[in-house]
């Protein structure tokens, strides 16, 4: 597509088959990145479809959220990547106003406030988990790199800020996700490996720290992972009921439809953070392989786009797009399957719900812009 | 501040920003490569453990009630059965506004207004896709009103079930018993494999000593249900793939009755407004034709079940229909008991059939001022064995009782069934009393009562004082007598039939100890002086008697229920209708070959033959076939 792109450019005239790649180029989108979601986004619809006990009106409800997110990505796209650089310090610190403005007058729902209703209702750290990594790449991107300790310290502290507003709200899943989406830029940047792995020592203690501020619902989430059977019809319920329907989809799963865990209601929360186990159940590990080779062709798109990114900034924000992007696909299967504690992560463009998908795909929408807003230089 | 930095070297920026992502392909493969291994292991290497686990949640064994047995007479006439009844069910998710229908269904009359905030307890307490029963049984008037009303209550109907139903209930009650609803003592009780599923047991009669027949045994179906229980329809058939087979329940027996359900009827008829018993059976394998204790209940009311004031009226009441005379109540025999002390006194040589007494109308012992009076003031004369039976004569036997003995007395009596439990095959029976010296040392704890009197033989000898009989231990008596000594023990049940195979098993009739007397011809006379009591120019009950088609043999009794002082005016008129005598009855016929026997007590009925044997030769002539009563 590159060489295309080049051979495009290159060229006086169009090429031949390219009325169609022409107006992709035009409207700065990305043909294989827009693909590969396409793809998960209809698996995604189909899978849901069963999961919501095959309810047209809940699919056509997930489909048009779908369309808002693909016309927000379209947006994102069209804007230049200077023009998102010159911005990001001031939409941060809106982001941050507008957290803190959560925690005094947010609205509150299911134990925790998250919401803010400015005429219209949405969540801040929505924004944040695009506007920490954007923050940190605007940080970097004109310094030497691989940055220096006290530069790490102030990047820190820009990720730490917003990262301790939403765990207060309490949502600790979205903080611990926005300050992975940020440490992925310093790792990017070329952190060196030595205070990496010092840093991973300091986690020990500093999930000690966790544990002593964590709810006790956080605590017994991870102690449930720990022997899940110990608490079969509470806390641990979940976690048996989605293994049981994963493992008893087997190779080729029950069929479209006719998964019992989840069509007689033993599966909890099977249309939002659950629903792999609804894959697991009905297409088997035929079925999960699919969806998997699909998110790792998304991510390794994203990755090229980052590589082949012109300045700092844009293969920063890029890298920490797509791996972030890996990090939610990572932690929703790896929650489902019963290897790391229950944290309210949706598989993205499957689960059931809106906001964290618009968020998502403005995220592949500066991916395309990043891609398409390059200039041509000599190699 | 872009001045102050170094200056940026873009090359190898971007060669440490390449080999970065290269390192994060590889952790992301690593990571993905993580779960699906993770997944290999669940949906590949222990797929089928969780298969199983699947299957597990999905499938719930429910139990179903087998079909109870039904109850027939000796004739095949149904008495106890099994209809569907309608109940009035509410399913709390399907209804919108709790109260609002509730208070609709009050108004149409359906519930009572003082059980809505009951029934919306139920209704929060359960799951809300179980149903609440609001009412048990809808009368057929209630099921076409609520047809009309349906639509306006939604979730709200009315759900068929089977009812135990006794079409004769009031003349059956004493002898089937009743079913009623389980208990938590039927539950420690009963086998729960068994009764899972089961809502009711026998409680008393037949329906209780005969439940592990007709009860038979619960089965089991499969059912598809969700996370919370609740069933699911099969038309999503495509998760039944692999269902379990049910197993279906197996009915319980059938069980045929020795009762003659026109004799019961009869009886129940005969003894309408009057309290006492009724039992006939046949005296050659001890076979019960009819067994009746009057008042009577409906047992339809334990089977469907009823409001707290219909049992409180039941179980208050001053004439105890509860309670089932014909093996539990205990009376004085009375003169019933002559025959057999005659028999004792001529095998013991105590009397002969010539020693003649001449009857003043009262006897004394020696050296006592005490009269014991005959029920005829002004005496019967001279009197022989047999008209001392015939006419009921107390005297004669006052004077014999000296030279039985009490002991003597109490032997023969015991060999007739008096003093024991028959062992009827229905619960609750009692032993009765036959006195004795060591009865009364075993009974008083008192040394001055622990003593025998010599007073005390001469009123045991009418079947008086300390005496008591069943109705049914006298009809086992009078069935002994007709068959010269020989004695089967008294039984309900003729036969239980396989309710699939149709195959019929016989119970057979279990003989007891004969009543060995050494000649024949005591025999002869003693049945002779029975049969003068109801067909002898002389016999007590000869106007009930003495025109029947057939030979019969009878004797009367009256007993006291209040003792008389002595020289005391007995005025009737002025006892109160409770403290009046009993009016007691035996009977057998024919006499060559008897077929059936019978004894009747009517509580406070004052006489025997009157008031009792008219009730025994009813019965008798309808058994043997010249009754004339249209019976339904």
């Amino acid at each position: 597509m590159s060489f295309a792109d080049s051979k495009g450019l290159l060229a006086a005239k169009p090429a031949p088959l390219s009325r169609f790649a022409g107006l992709m180029r035009r409207m700065h989108i990305d043909g294989p990145l827009l693909g590969g979601l396409i793809l998960i986004s209809c698996f995604g619809l189909f899978i849901l479809y069963s999961a919501v006990g095959e309810s047209n009106r809940l699919l056509m409800n997930q489909a048009v959220r779908l369309g808002l997110a693909f016309v927000a990505m379209l947006v994102a796209a069209q804007l230049p990547p200077d023009f998102l650089r010159r911005w990001t310090p001031w939409g941060y610190l809106a982001g941050l106003v507008l957290l803190a403005l959560v925690l005094v007058a947010g609205d509150v729902g299911q134990g925790a406030r998250r919401w803010l209703d400015l005429g219209i209702r949405f969540q801040p750290s929505e924004a944040m988990k695009l506007g920490v990594p954007m923050m940190a790449a605007w940080y970097l991107h004109d310094r030497q790199l691989p940055p220096r300790f006290g530069q790490l310290l102030t990047i820190a502290l820009m990720i730490a800020v917003p990262t301790v507003l939403i765990a207060r709200q309490p949502d600790l899943g979205t903080a611990l996700l926005i300050a992975a989406s940020g440490v992925i830029v310093v790792i990017l940047a070329g952190m060196s490996f030595r205070l990496i792995v010092g840093m991973g020592l300091l986690a020990v203690p500093g999930a000690l720290a966790l544990w002593s501020i964590m709810k006790d619902y956080q605590k017994q989430r991870v102690l449930t992972l720990l022997d899940p059977d110990s608490d079969p019809l509470g806390a641990g319920y979940n976690i048996i009921q989605s293994k049981i329907a994963i493992g008893s989809g087997g190779l080729f799963g029950k069929g479209w439809t006719n998964g019992s865990q989840a069509h007689l209601e033993f599966l909890p929360e099977r249309d939002t953070d659950f629903i792999f186990a609804v894959l697991g159940e009905e297409f088997g590990l035929l079925g999960v392989l699919t969806l998997l080779v699909l998110y790792m062709f998304v991510i390794g798109r994203g990755l090229y786009i980052a590589v082949q990114a012109q300045d700092a900034y844009s293969r920063l924000l890029a890298g920490s797009i797509s791996l972030t992007f890996l990090v939610y696909v990572f932690v929703n299967t790896a929650m489902v399957t019963g290897l790391i504690p229950v944290v309210g992560v949706p598989l993205p463009l499957v689960s059931f719900g809106g906001t964290s998908m618009v968020t998502l795909m403005a995220g592949f929408g500066i991916l395309m812009s990043i891609h398409s807003h390059r200039k041509l230089l000599p190699h | 501040m872009a001045l102050l930095s170094p200056i940026k070297d873009h090359h190898s920026e971007r060669r440490l920003f390449v080999r970065r992502v290269i390192a994060s392909a590889v952790v992301a493969i690593l990571l993905l490569g993580v779960v699906i291994a993770r997944l290999v292991q669940l949906q590949i290497v222990h797929h089928e453990l969780f298969a199983e686990k699947a299957q597990g949640n999905r499938v719930r064994i429910e139990p179903v009630a087998p079909i109870r047995g039904l109850i027939f007479d000796r004739k095949g006439r149904v008495i106890a059965e099994n209809l569907p009844a309608y109940q009035l069910e509410l399913v709390p998710e399907q209804v919108s506004d709790i109260d609002d229908t509730l208070n609709r269904l009050a108004d149409l009359d359906l519930i009572a207004r003082e059980d809505i905030p009951r029934f919306k307890e139920l209704s929060r307490s359960g799951p809300r896709f179980r149903p609440v029963t609001l009412k048990v049984r809808l009368t057929e008037e209630e099921i076409a009103n609520f047809a009309i009303q349906r639509p306006r209550f939604p979730g709200v109907d009315f759900k068929p079930r089977l009812v135990r139903h006794y079409p004769d209930g009031k003349a059956v009650a004493h002898a089937v018993g009743y079913v009623g609803a389980l208990n938590s003592d039927d539950l420690l009780r009963l086998d729960p494999a068994r009764y899972a599923g089961t809502s009711h047991t026998g409680k008393t009669g037949i329906e209780s000593s005969y439940e592990s027949d007709l009860h038979g045994a619960a089965g089991y179906r499969h059912l598809i249900t969700n996370a919370r229980g609740r069933q699911i329809p099969f038309d999503s058939a495509k998760l039944l793939d692999s269902l379990p087979m049910d197993e279906k329940p197996a009915p319980g027996s059938n069980v045929y009755l020795s009762i003659d359900l026109d004799l019961q009827l009869l009886a129940t008829r005969l003894m309408e407004n009057r309290r006492g018993a009724v039992v006939a059976l046949d005296p050659r394998n001890g076979e019960i034709l009819a067994l009746v204790s009057a008042p009577s209940f409906d047992p339809n009311l334990f089977a469907v079940g009823m409001s707290t004031a219909q049992y409180a009226e039941l179980e208050g009441s001053p004439d105890v229909p509860l309670f089932n005379r014909a093996v539990r109540g205990r009376y004085p025999p009375g003169s019933t008991i002559k025959p057999m002390l005659a028999l004792a006194a001529l095998e013991t040589g105590a009397t002969n059939l010539t020693r003649k007494t001449f009857c003043i109308g009262y006897f004394m012992l020696p050296n006592s001022t005490h009269r014991y009076r005959d029920w005829k003031p002004e005496g019967h004369g001279p009197v022989d064995l047999h008209d001392a039976i015939e006419q009921s004569c107390d005297v004669y036997f006052y004077e014999i009782s000296q030279e039985i003995g009490i002991d003597s007395m109490h032997d023969y009596l015991v060999r007739f069934g008096l003093g024991n439990q028959t062992g009827i095959d229905i619960g609750g029976e009692q032993a009765g009393v036959v006195p004795s010296r060591e009865w009364k040392r075993d009974n008083f704890r008192n040394r001055d009562d622990q003593r025998w009197y010599h007073g005390e033989t001469v009123i045991a000898s009418i079947g008086q004082g300390f005496m008591l009989a069943t109705p049914l231990q006298l009809a086992a008596a009078a069935g002994a007598l007709a068959t010269r000594g020989e004695h089967f023990r008294p039984h309900l049940v003729a036969a239980v039939e396989d309710a699939l195979s149709g195959e019929r098993t016989l119970v057979t009739p279990e003989q007891l100890a004969s009543v060995e007397i050494s000649s024949s011809f005591y025999w002869d006379n003693i049945i002779s002086a029975m049969h003068d009591v109801m067909q002898g120019p002389r016999g007590t009950a000869r106007a009930v008697g003495f025109n029947a088609p057939y030979t019969m043999a009878g004797k009367s009794g009256t007993a006291q229920v209040v003792s008389i002082a002595q020289d005391e005016e007995y005025d009737e008129e002025e006892i109160e209708e409770r403290q009046r005598d009993h009016a007691l009855f035996i009977s057998f016929a024919p006499l060559d070959e008897p077929r059936i026997a019978v004894a009747v007590i009517v509580e406070n009925g004052r006489s025997g033959s009157t008031v009792a044997a008219p009730v025994a030769k009813a019965i008798m002539d309808q058994y043997l076939g010249y009754g004339d009563n249209v019976v339904r």
